[in-house]
């Protein structure tokens, strides 16, 4: 079904020039982990930060290469919340538990 | 399908329009397979980060190289995917028959390369000793985590391959829509879209020092 979002998409997507950038910007973020991971950092603050530099690329990804930022606002307001939800939902509930054992172990 | 009803009611992003969010059914239902299966592998992760962090003695397998190095050529690899793909999907609106189904080779050519990679990782660690139940290193939970979760994803990209493979073929023929190689498009960065988290989660907070 072509939409004015397909036309766009189309039109902004079109060129090899541009989406290779967003691929390079991909690599680079990748590459970034990479060097964070070789730094011997503090585990909960290198997941932390790693943890968000993949929801940055997962957003690009979304954005730019699924075409999300052409679609209509309210997929967006659909998707990305479920998403976030029922995952803040999961760690809410099982993490602290996770910590309580592992206090249970130290003692 | 609507034409009797009030074309000021149709422009409204929650009028639902000709069809909800102004697609189609199959995208709709893509969209709504992703996000299922977007809560299936934040659960399995969320399980994973919980057994971690419940066993202390959790292993470090991965040195930086070859491991890590290895690990980062395959989502390299898998971020090329990316792009032949959304250059296939960007061809097809275009009505490109050859560079659309070009493109989707190269997408399918990239996640074999994948696949096959990611099978010699599998085998390096089987033959160091680890099992699903078992490893050298540590807690036994790691080779049921590791082997699970990787190849939960592995079984996704197989899929996609094969999807890819019907639509490249049926696109090529004139049987499938750009629509269709849209669709195929959304299954494809998924896959890629978990791998980025997957990948820093399960080798970069595993590397061993």
């Amino acid at each position: 079904m072509p939409t004015q979002a397909h036309a766009e998409a189309t039109r902004a997507g079109a060129g090899l020039r541009s989406n290779l950038a967003i691929w390079i910007v991909l690599i680079a973020i990748t590459g970034f982990q990479v060097f964070l991971a070789s730094l011997r950092l503090p585990p909960m603050l290198l997941l932390l930060i790693l943890a968000g530099l993949a929801v940055v690329q997962a957003g690009i990804s979304m954005s730019y290469f699924m075409h999300l930022r052409y679609e209509k606002f309210s997929l967006v307001l659909w998707v990305i919340p479920a998403i976030l939800i029922f995952t803040a939902i999961m760690l809410i509930l099982f993490l602290p538990d996770a910590f309580r054992l592992l206090q249970m172990h130290s003692h | 399908m609507q034409e009797g009803k009030n074309s000021a009611a149709l422009d409204s992003a929650w009028s639902g329009g000709a069809s909800p969010f102004a697609m189609s059914s199959k995208k709709l239902g893509m969209w709504l397979f992703i996000v299922s299966d977007s809560l299936t592998f934040s659960a399995l992760l969320i399980a994973y980060c919980y057994s971690r962090i419940t066993n202390p003695g959790w292993p470090r397998p991965f040195p930086m190289n070859p491991a890590i190095i290895f690990s980062a050529g395959m989502t390299v690899v898998l971020l090329t995917s990316s792009l032949t793909m959304v250059m296939a999907v960007t061809a097809s609106q275009r009505n490109d028959r050859k560079a659309t189904v070009l493109w989707m080779i190269a997408t399918m050519a990239c996640g074999l390369a994948f696949l096959g990679l990611h099978a010699v990782e599998w085998f390096r660690l089987i033959a160091e000793g680890a099992t699903f139940s078992s490893n050298p290193w540590g807690t036994p939970l790691f080779g049921a985590v590791f082997f699970g979760i990787t190849g939960i994803h592995m079984a996704h990209v197989l899929i996609g391959v094969v999807y890819l493979g019907i639509v490249a073929t049926g696109y090529g023929r004139g049987k499938f829509s750009s629509e269709d190689v849209e669709v195929n498009g959304l299954f494809w960065h998924f896959v890629d879209l978990v791998w980025m988290f997957v990948f820093p989660l399960i080798y970069l907070m595993s590397v061993k020092y």
